[in-house]
């Protein structure tokens, strides 16, 4: 089973892009399950299962989504495996659009497009800074230069990374990933691995639902802006 | 860095209805201007988007595409111009092209201006360096995304889709483009730039249909169309200036 997370900014192009590409790994005879992540409210199971492939979604409503992707990766790898998946992908946007974090020994994508302005690449950390392949989107409708300097800025972020420019609408360059995702090592299990970043750290009275402003609401672990 | 290119040969696939496509090989050598000719959906995209990815009976056409000349990496060696494309980041045009000439290691500054004054000579409304990027009229944009990939992108391939926008000196801007070598390949419905194309491949249903040269009698042709595009130019520069129109120049 080869085990894929998939994450980067909402809009960014993520699931048409991914559609594309399973629409190639289905037709090179693989088996794919995907699991989505999302917070509230999410119309993206259905364009999956239109493929015809087994989807489950998740919405983390009032958990960080990022916390609940982890504590759920072993379920959705064990409904994958219950469907006799060859292919298991996990999609997901996070919340403040930086952790959603890659699983050390499983191929990580992020997608990040170049509408989103040159500064995203060191806006958005680990993310980009840990995956395997950096997916940019949206380059038919900037300029040649944009694009050029967009993927310079995301090379000096993540050296490592394969970057690849597929086009959402087209599929354009989705076959190259197919290609990638079909070449990823097999995993069993998730369990005893690692996350290859942890996730920021947040208990203070407003995660247990606290809604009133000011300090004498606020406990546990609170940071305050300095020099103010 | 990416002068060495020397060709791409597109072996011939099939077209939309499955048939083998009649053209199975296109050869195109640097210097070459290349057009791609035919109605909208007959797969002048496609054909360019197989190029771009170099292909490998991969796509929907199952061409294969082979770029040679060059050592091993593929990243930087394919600019592209298209109708649909903008300027969207936020910065004066001076600072900006300064930012995309670094990313592509030209360290010394005179290219800008060299940018600004090559745009200006294609286009009626001059750029200044501290206009903001975005702020710009598609004409301006258009000229001055050619002048950028003609001197700092610097790819030995470009690949241009459906750029016909009013007001630029197309003969011109293909001529800037096509210095040092490059091939130029550009999808386009206006009988100027196909014509100033040394040779047209006509699509058809998906497919590479046929590959004309341009003859001497369209050569005759295209000095007429010039000519006719200069007055046309004229014109439009006497109107927008807020003269009035008397004489067809």
């Amino acid at each position: 089973m080869k085990f894929v997370t998939v994450a980067g900014p909402p809009s960014s192009g993520k699931t048409a892009v991914l559609i594309h590409t399973i629409r190639h790994l289905l037709e090179d005879g693989q088996k794919v399950t995907v699991g989505k992540i999302d917070c509230l409210e999410t119309d993206d199971g259905d364009r999956y299962r239109k493929l015809g492939i087994p989807v489950i979604v998740g919405l983390s409503e009032d958990l960080c989504p990022d916390h609940y992707y982890v504590s759920n990766l072993e379920e959705i790898l064990a409904l994958a495996k219950a469907n006799n998946a060859s292919i298991t992908i996990v999609e997901t946007a996070g919340l403040c659009h930086r952790c959603a974090p890659a699983v050390a020994g499983c191929l990580s994508i992020a997608v990040i497009d170049n509408m989103s302005g040159i500064d995203t690449p060191k806006k958005i950390g680990p993310v980009l800074s840990t995956a395997d392949v950096v997916v940019i989107t949206k380059g038919d409708i900037v300029s040649q230069a944009e694009r050029e300097v967009f993927r310079e800025k995301t090379g000096l972020i993540n050296p490592e990374a394969e970057i690849l420019e597929v086009n959402g609408l087209t599929g354009k360059g989705s076959i190259r990933l197919k290609n990638i995702i079909a070449g990823a090592s097999n995993v069993d299990t998730l369990a005893n691995k690692d996350l290859r970043s942890s996730l920021p750290a947040c208990i203070c009275s407003y995660c247990t639902g606290e809604t009133r402003i000011g300090n004498s609401f606020q406990l546990g672990h609170v940071v305050k802006m300095e020099s103010i | 860095m990416n002068d060495n290119i020397s060709t791409i040969t597109v072996m011939g696939g099939r077209n939309k209805i499955g048939e083998e496509e009649p053209i199975r090989r296109l050869e195109i050598k640097g210097g070459d201007i290349i057009a791609l000719v035919g109605p909208t959906g007959s797969g002048k995209s496609m054909l360019l988007s197989d190029i771009e990815q170099e292909a490998e009976s991969d796509t929907p056409s199952r061409r294969r595409v082979f770029i040679s000349g060059n050592n091993g990496s593929k990243e930087g060696i394919i600019a592209q111009l298209s109708q649909t494309m903008n300027f969207i980041i936020d910065m004066t045009v001076g600072d900006f092209l300064k930012m995309h000439a670094s990313s592509r290691g030209i360290e010394e500054t005179a290219v800008v201006s060299e940018v600004i004054n090559l745009a200006n000579s294609l286009a009626g409304e001059p750029i200044n360096m501290l206009d903001n990027i975005t702020t710009l009229s598609g004409g301006q944009s258009r000229s001055l995304m050619i002048a950028d990939v003609a001197l700092i992108s610097n790819s030995p391939i470009v690949l241009i889709d459906e750029i016909e926008s009013g007001g630029i000196n197309k003969l011109k801007a293909l001529e800037m483009l096509s210095l040092k070598g490059k091939i130029i390949i550009i999808a386009s419905h206006d009988p100027l730039i196909i014509l100033i194309a040394d040779r047209r491949v006509v699509m058809k249903d998906g497919g590479m249909c046929r590959i004309l040269e341009t003859d001497e009698k369209e050569k005759e042709l295209l000095r007429d169309l010039t000519a006719l595009d200069n007055r046309i130019s004229a014109l439009r520069d006497t109107l927008r200036s807020g003269n009035a129109a008397r004489v067809c120049v």
